[in-house]
Parts: C-alpha cells; structure tokens; sequence
C-alpha cells in the first residue's frame, strides 16, 4: 500500500475536488493507495509519514503555521507534489496583497515551489481530474519518463503567465497557431487573432495551463507511440 | 534527433487512394472528401456527435467550427491555405456544445497538440476521453492570412473574393475563380510568405492522426490515405463496407506513396538543419 496524504494550504479546496472529480478511476486508484491524511475528508490531525503528499495551495508567508506545515510535509512524504496552481505557480494568490479583515497583515503569498523543494507539479486552476490520476499511476508505476515534464515545473515553472506564450512561442517563431492555449485557459484570458494568441491580461490567474499545454515549448517524445 | 524524424510517414497499418461515393462532398472536397465523408459518416451513425473543422468565413478566411450536422460539414470542405486555430474549440465544443464523440481533423501539428493533451491534459478536464476520431491532413507549410492574399491578388493577380479553390500540386500554387479560369504560380514564389513557425516543423502526414489524408500520391479528385490506429481502421473499413468510400491500392495508382516519401524526407531533412541552426544561435526549440 501507498501511503498518500492530501493537505491543503492557502487554497480553495478545488484541487481536492478535482480529484474526486476522477470517480471510478479514483476507486481503481485507491485500492493501490491508503490516504493517510486529508483534513476535508479524514481526522488524522498530525501529517504523517507517507510516500506521496498532495499539497494544494500557496504559502503565506506572515502565517508561520502555513511556513510551518510546507516544511513539516517536506519532511514527512517521500514525494512532495505541488497540486495545482497555487501550489505550482502560485495562481490567483499571486494577486493577494492584505488589508483585509480579520488578518490585515496577511498579504504574501509564494507557491508551494517557491518555499520548500518540490518533487511534481501539476499545474492548471483546477488540474484536470485526468492529470491528477495521470500523475498518481506514474508515480505508482515508477514511470519517470512520463512525470517528466511534472518534475521540470517542479524545479522551474513557478513565475507562470499568460505572457509565457507570447514570450517563449510567439516571440520565439515557434508559435504555429493550433489555439491549444486559448482552449486551456480556465478565464478565456486568450482569445486567438490572426492565427496567434492575444492574451487579455486583466483575465488571467496565472495557471500556467496555457505555455503547459503548448505542444511548441515542450513535446514529451512519449507522445509520439500511438496504438 | 528522434527515432522517427527520417522515417518518412510515422507508423501505420495501412495506406491506400481512395475518394468519397457521396456526390455532393465531391462537388466541394479538396481532394477525395476523406476528411468531410468520416465525418459524415461519424455523425449519421452516431459515431461521433461534433467535429471540428475549418470553416470558410469570407475570401478563405479560416475560423474554427464546431460542426454537428452534415450540412455544416460540406459547408466547411476544402482548404484553406491559412492558419485556423482548430484547436481552440476543442474545450468549447465538449462545454457548451456538450459533445461526448468528438472529432478533429487537422494539420499535424494540430495533431501532435491534440494528442499532447491526451496524454497531459493540464488545462483539458473531461476532454481526452471524448476525441474519438482525430483526422490529419498532409502538410508542408502554411500561410498567414496576409500571406495568402498576397499570393493570390499580387502573385496571381486575382481578387480574393472571386477564388472558388486553391490548391498546391505538381508544384504549383494553383488558383480557380468562379469566373471559371485557372490561375497558377511557381511553388518557389510563395516561399516569402510561409509561416516562418513551419520551419522547424518535421512531420509532413500527420504521424500521430488516426487517419491522415492528402492529395499527394494519387490522381486528381482522389485521396492518399494512411490508417494510423485501432479506432481509425474500424471506422475506415465500416465506411468502405458501407459503400462511402472507393479504394485502390496504393501501388496501382499514379504518382504512388514514392512521391510523398520524397517530399516527406524533403520537409523533414529541410526542417532539421532549421532546428539545428537555431540551436547552435541558443534559440529555443520544441523539446
Ligand atoms: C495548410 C495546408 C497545407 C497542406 N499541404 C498539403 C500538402 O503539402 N500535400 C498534400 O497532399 N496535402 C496538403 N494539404 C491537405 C489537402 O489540401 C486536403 O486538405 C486534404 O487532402 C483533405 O482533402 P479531402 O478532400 O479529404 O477533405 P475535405 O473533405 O475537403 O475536408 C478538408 C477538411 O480540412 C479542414 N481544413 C481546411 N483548411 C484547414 C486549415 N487551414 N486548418 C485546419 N483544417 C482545415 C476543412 O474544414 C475540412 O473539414 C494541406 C492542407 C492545408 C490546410
Ligand atoms: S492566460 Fe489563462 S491559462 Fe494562461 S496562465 Fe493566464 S489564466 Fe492560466
Ligand atoms: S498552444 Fe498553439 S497557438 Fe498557443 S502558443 Fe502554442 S503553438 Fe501558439
Ligand atoms: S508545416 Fe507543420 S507547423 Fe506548419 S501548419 Fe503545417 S503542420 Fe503546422
């Protein structure tokens, strides 16, 4: 048995819901994992020792109980995944700034990437139920190279934005104008003009999921065996 | 470099000529009307119940369509030699249109974007499991739309708006107005305007597709035709066992699969040295 536990930091719980989004394919799962630690679903209070932690959220950094628990899970799960993004990129925290009631001072917020070392991350506001599960069986199956990608955001996909497509495909004379990213925006922030994403920048949470789904930044030469 | 960039076509069962039996498809198909016959088919028999084309918005101008009957299928036939964002819609059309079979046809990147977010499908919830037939079409570059007109209204000295077809073979770029003449330039003129993003682009039949089609290898009005997967042969065969399609093997038709070989291994021995200049400027490519 896997040991798995979910903790959820400064986030919405929509990553825990997505990952019960994934139904049956969630109970095939389960019968390989026991989840050791969920706060929304379970009453274990400490985390415990486990060999995979969902981590949902972002850090605030003038909460030491938040600091605390980032650290804390980093110590206790063999692999940390950073579910989400909030806990990838950092997503629509990264506009959080304070003053507001009950804890005025509350206003810094990194994502989970940015505070303690993260093994995966899976961005997307909410990642897809599919991706998750995706994500967990490779793990389970120890298939590195399809976790790949997950464990590259990992290391260096935190500053997300709608510009990353503008920046690393369009400026780059890559961009060939499929609108992959414009479908994978949560906020439509990307509309296509003349065959080349326009991102709206007032829309967009910075997700990630647009420069993740592009097939012009990074094509995993898995993809390529089709049956 | 990767195991399959000098194999000429990626992997498949199965490669024939063959063209629609439906006359009204024929009338406005670029080639054999593969593409709009699948599609069609899939929607008649419930085999799909969306499909995503390129629809002709005005002077060639293409916009992607989420298509659910037949007419809106012919509406869509023929190429646009422009850039359409099919894959734009894919989320739209399992949302709002609430579409459970879907089917896609594109060029092969669209290809290679869609089975990328099969396989990661990051920003996509619910989406992989409802693609049920992914159509490529043969590519070996594209135009933005300004690119297009150029060719057509400088280069062959025809209004936009008077272009009933365009077409690329036996190299040239052809055009067809709907004042019945024939327009046609030296392939060589339109290189100014290409996509300069193709460049770095290595698959010319859409590898990844369940079926990809083109003109390329068989006489005209007719379609060369790759079975790629499981999912695509079925279909293929019930649509041949049905009476939609007529086949011939490939070998007994003119100029035969050689031709795309050698135009495949062109794009791809071309498009190779392109990625490899712009890695030794420290210029990003796709990894
Ligand atoms: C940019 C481009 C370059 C091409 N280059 C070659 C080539 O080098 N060699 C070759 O053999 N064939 C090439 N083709 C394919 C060829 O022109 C036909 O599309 C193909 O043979 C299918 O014909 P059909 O009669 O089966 O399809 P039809 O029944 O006519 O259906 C064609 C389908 O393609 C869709 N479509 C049209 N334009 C686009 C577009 N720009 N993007 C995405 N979807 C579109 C339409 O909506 C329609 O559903 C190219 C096509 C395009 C779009
Ligand atoms: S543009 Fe959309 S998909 Fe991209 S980071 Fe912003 S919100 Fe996310
Ligand atoms: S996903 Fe497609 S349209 Fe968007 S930036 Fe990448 S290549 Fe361009
Ligand atoms: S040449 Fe390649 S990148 Fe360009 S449109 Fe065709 S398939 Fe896409």
């Amino acid at each position: 048995m896997v040991k798995v536990a979910h903790v959820q930091l400064c986030s919405c719980c929509g990553c825990l819901v997505s990952l019960a989004d994934t139904y049956e394919k969630l109970l095939d799962v389960l019968n390989s994992i026991e989840l050791v630690y969920c706060q929304t679903l379970a009453d274990a209070r400490e985390i415990p020792e486990c060999d995979i932690a969902l981590v949902e959220g972002s850090v605030c950094l003038d909460d030491h109980h938040s600091l605390e628990v980032a650290q804390e899970v980093r110590k206790k799960a063999k692999i940390v995944v950073a579910l989400g993004a909030c806990a990838a990129t950092g997503g629509v925290t990264r506009y959080c700034k304070g003053n507001q009631l009950s804890k005025p001072v509350h206003s810094s917020f990194s994502p989970l990437t940015e505070v303690i070392k993260v093994d995966l991350a899976i961005p997307g506001c909410p990642p897809s139920p599919e991706a998750i599960v995706g994500v967990i069986t490779a793990a389970l199956n120890g298939d590195m190279e399809y976790l790949q990608p997950y464990a590259e955001l990992a290391e260096k996909g935190s500053e997300a934005c709608g510009c990353d497509v503008i920046y690393k495909v369009v400026n780059k004379s890559l961009c060939m104008g499929c609108g992959t990213c414009a479908a994978a925006c949560p906020t439509r922030a990307i509309e296509m003009l003349d065959g080349r994403p326009n991102v709206l920048k007032e829309l967009c949470i910075k997700c990630g999921a647009c420069s993740v789904q592009c097939p012009r930044i990074r094509f995993p030469e898995l993809i390529e065996k089709i049956e | 470099m990767r195991w399959n960039r000098m194999n000429p076509f990626g992997s498949y069962k199965k490669v024939v000529s063959a063209r629609s039996t439906l006359k009204e498809v024929l009338k406005k198909a670029q080639d054999g009307g593969i593409v709009s016959t699948a599609f069609i088919y899939g929607l008649e028999n419930n085999l799909l119940d969306g499909v995503i084309v390129a629809d002709n918005a005005g002077e060639f101008k293409a916009v992607p369509k989420v298509a659910t009957t037949p007419e809106e299928v012919l509406e869509a036939a023929g190429t646009k030699y422009t850039v359409c964002p099919n894959i734009s819609v894919l989320k739209s059309a399992v949302r709002e249109y609430g579409c459970e079979k879907i089917g896609v046809v594109g060029t092969p990147c669209q290809v290679r974007a869609v089975r990328k977010l099969m396989k990661y499908p990051v920003g996509f919830r619910h989406v992989p499991d409802k693609i049920a037939l992914i159509i490529g079409i043969f590519c070996m570059e594209n135009f933005p739309y300004y690119g297009l007109k150029l060719i057509v209204e400088e280069h062959c000295g025809v209004k936009m708006e008077d272009v009933v077809k365009m077409d690329i073979g036996k190299g040239k770029f052809w055009v067809y107005t709907r004042w019945g003449e024939t327009k046609a330039i030296k392939l060589k003129e339109t290189h100014p305007y290409e996509q300069i993003a193709c460049h770095v682009c290595t698959d010319y039949t859409a590898e990844l597709a369940d079926i990809s089609t083109g003109s390329v290898g068989s006489p005209d009005g007719w379609s060369t035709v790759f079975i790629r997967t499981a999912k695509g042969e079925e279909i293929f065969n019930k649509m041949v066992e049905d009476g939609y399609l007529e086949v011939k093997p490939i070998e007994e038709v003119k100029p035969g699969l050689g031709l795309v070989e050698k135009l495949a291994l062109q794009k791809k021995e071309k498009n190779m040295k392109e990625i490899e200049h712009r890695k030794e400027l420290g210029l990003p490519i796709p990894y």
